[in-house]
C-alpha cells in the first residue's frame, strides 16, 4: 500500500489507519470521530490530505485549456482565484471534481481526487495542447487546516498572516502553496508543502493549542453536513452537473467545453432526477444504496451517501431522486432492511456552511 | 461470572433460568467506534439461533447483532435508542434484548470468558 510522508506522524500519534485510494491514511486517531467532528467545527483540524493529486499547469494556453476541459469561466476571474469545478466527459457526465486556482494568466494549480489521479492525470493529458505543459506534483504532501480557529492557528504557528486572504483563494508563501477552502465547510486551508518539510509543518500546526489531528472518518461526517458530494459515491461518469445540482459551477454563456452537448440541454430543459439532502425524520441510519420510496411504497430514487450528522444528531445523507420530488420539504422514505422510515427532502447543505461569510478586507 | 457465555460474534450473553440477557462485548464495541442507533428488535418477536435480530450503528458502519439462542424477545432495553452509548456500560445498562429460550442446548458451543479471552487475542 502507498503512504504519504506524514505516515509516521500518524503511526507516532497512534492513529487507527485504513485504506483509501491505495493509500495507508488516518481514519480516527485516539478520541474518535464524534470528537473530532465537533473539534473541527469548533476550533481547528488538522488533516492529512496528501493523497490527493496535485497538478501545476502552466503555458499561454493555460486559461482556454481550462475553459475547455471544465464548464467554469476562468478568464474572467482574477489571479489568485480558486474555483471548485467538474471535468465532464462527453456524455456530460463527470470524470471528476476538483478546485482549480488560477495563480496567474499562464499558471493554474490544481487538487484532484485521491481515487481518480490517475484517470485525471491521463483525462487532462489527452486534452492538453501543445502550448501547456502539465506537472504533476508527486513530491509535495497537501496538510488541510480546518475550523473557525484556522486563521489564527497558521499565523501562530507558521506565521502566515490571511487576514486579506477571502475564502476560496490561494497563494504561494515561500515554497508553499496555501489556499483558503476545504472540504468541511468551515473557514479552513489546504497546504501544499514539500514532502522533506511536511512532518515538520504538521508538528508546528499539531502543536497549537487550537489544533488537533483529525482523520478521513470524520472529513466524510463534516463534508456530509455540508451536502458536498464525494466522487463515485454521489457522482460518477453517468452522472451530469446538472443532475448532480452543480448548475453554480457551469459558466451561463459558456458553451464549447467537453459535455456541453448534454450538460447545456440539461441546463435548458430540466433533468430527470436530482441530486437532493435527505434528513430522517424517524430514528434510524439510512446509508449508501438505501432506496428512497414515496408514500406509495414506489422506489423514486437512491440514496448515495448517509449517515449521522454530530452537528444535527440525527441521520441525514444525500441522494438522486425523481424530480418530481425534488422539493425540499417532500415527504420521502427511506427503505433500511426492509423497513420504511420517514424521512424529507432537505437542502444539500443540512448544516450552514461557515465558507461565505468570509469577506475580502482588502483590495 | 460463570453464567456469561460469549460468540465468535462477539456478543455476550448471561442466562437466568431460561431468559438469556444479550449485549455486544467491550471488543465489538471498540471495533464499532462512536454508536450512533441501536435498532432494536421488537417484544415478543421469535428468533432463530444465528438470526439477526438488531444492528448497532456506528459513525462508520452498521453492525447486525446476531442472537446465539432460539427463543421468544421478552425484554428490550428501551434506554438504547435514546443513548446508544448505554452500549459500553454492559450488563447493568448496555443490554440489548432479552429471550426466553426453546432449548438450553444452544448453550453448549458458546465460549466462557476464558475462551472467549483467548479467541480475541487470536484477533490481534
Amino acid at each position: 500500500m502507498k503512504t504519504t510522508s506524514l505516515h509516521t506522524a500518524h503511526t507516532n500519534l497512534g492513529a487507527k489507519m485504513g485504506e483509501f485510494a491505495g493509500y495507508d491514511m488516518p481514519l480516527y486517531y485516539g478520541e474518535g470521530v464524534l470528537k473530532e467532528h465537533e473539534w473541527t467545527r469548533s476550533h481547528a483540524g488538522l488533516f492529512d490530505v496528501s493523497h490527493m493529486g496535485q497538478v501545476m499547469t502552466t503555458g499561454s494556453g493555460v486559461i482556454k485549456f481550462w475553459e475547455h476541459v471544465t464548464p467554469t469561466a476562468f478568464n474572467i476571474i482574477p489571479d489568485g482565484r480558486a474555483r471548485y469545478t467538474v471535468l465532464p466527459n462527453p456524455e456530460g457526465g463527470i470524470v471528476d471534481d476538483l478546485i482549480v486556482t488560477r495563480l496567474g494568466e499562464g499558471e493554474f494549480f490544481t487538487v484532484i481526487n485521491a481515487g481518480c489521479k490517475d484517470k485525471d492525470i491521463a483525462w487532462l493529458k489527452g486534452h492538453l495542447p501543445a502550448d501547456v505543459t502539465m506537472d504533476v506534483w508527486t513530491d509535495r504532501a497537501l496538510i488541510a487546516l480546518q475550523g473557525p480557529e484556522a486563521e489564527k492557528a497558521l499565523r501562530e504557528a507558521l506565521g502566515i498572516d490571511t487576514a486579506d486572504m477571502p475564502y476560496m483563494w490561494g497563494m504561494r508563501v515561500g515554497d508553499l502553496m496555501v489556499s483558503r477552502l476545504g472540504y468541511t465547510g468551515e473557514d479552513g486551508f489546504e497546504i501544499s508543502v514539500p514532502d522533506d518539510k511536511a512532518e515538520a509543518t504538521w508538528n508546528k500546526l499539531l502543536g497549537h493549542p487550537s489544533v488537533k489531528p483529525v482523520g478521513l472518518a470524520a472529513r466524510d461526517s463534516l463534508r456530509l453536513e455540508m451536502g458536498y458530494p464525494l466522487y463515485g459515491h454521489d457522482i460518477n461518469a453517468e452522472t451530469s452537473p446538472v443532475e448532480a445540482n452543480l448548475n453554480w459551477v457551469i459558466a451561463k454563456d459558456h458553451m464549447d467545453y467537453i459535455g456541453a452537448k448534454t450538460i447545456v440541454p440539461h441546463l435548458q430543459g430540466g433533468v430527470l432526477r436530482q441530486r437532493v439532502g435527505i434528513r430522517l425524520i424517524d430514528k434510524g441510519i439510512a446509508r449508501e444504496g438505501a432506496e428512497i420510496r414515496n408514500a406509495e411504497d414506489i422506489r423514486i430514487g437512491v440514496m448515495t451517501s448517509g449517515g449521522f450528522s454530530p452537528t444535527l444528531k440525527q441521520s441525514i445523507g444525500q441522494g438522486y431522486v425523481d424530480s418530481l420530488y425534488a422539493g425540499v420539504g417532500t415527504k420521502i422514505f427511506v427503505n433500511v432492511r426492509g423497513n420504511n422510515i420517514a424521512a424529507e427532502i432537505a437542502p444539500l447543505s443540512l448544516v450552514p456552511a461557515k465558507t461565505k461569510s468570509m469577506k475580502k478586507k482588502a483590495a | 461470572m460463570s453464567t456469561m457465555k460469549f460468540t465468535k460474534d462477539h456478543e455476550w450473553l448471561k442466562v437466568e433460568g431460561d431468559i438469556a440477557v444479550i449485549g455486544i462485548t467491550d471488543y465489538a464495541q471498540n471495533a464499532l467506534g462512536d454508536l450512533v442507533y441501536v435498532e432494536l428488535p421488537k417484544m415478543g418477536r421469535q428468533v432463530k439461533k444465528g438470526e439477526h435480530f438488531a444492528v448497532v450503528e456506528s459513525v462508520k458502519t452498521a453492525a447486525e447483532v446476531y442472537t446465539p439462542v432460539t427463543g421468544e424477545v421478552v425484554g428490550v432495553n428501551d434506554n438504547l435508542s435514546g443513548d446508544p452509548e448505554l452500549l459500553k456500560k454492559g450488563l447493568d445498562e448496555g443490554w440489548i434484548a432479552k429471550i426466553k429460550m426453546t432449548s438450553s442446548d444452544e448453550m453448549a458451543g458458546l465460549m466462557d470468558q476464558a475462551a472467549y479471552d483467548a479467541f480475541v487475542k487470536t484477533l490481534g
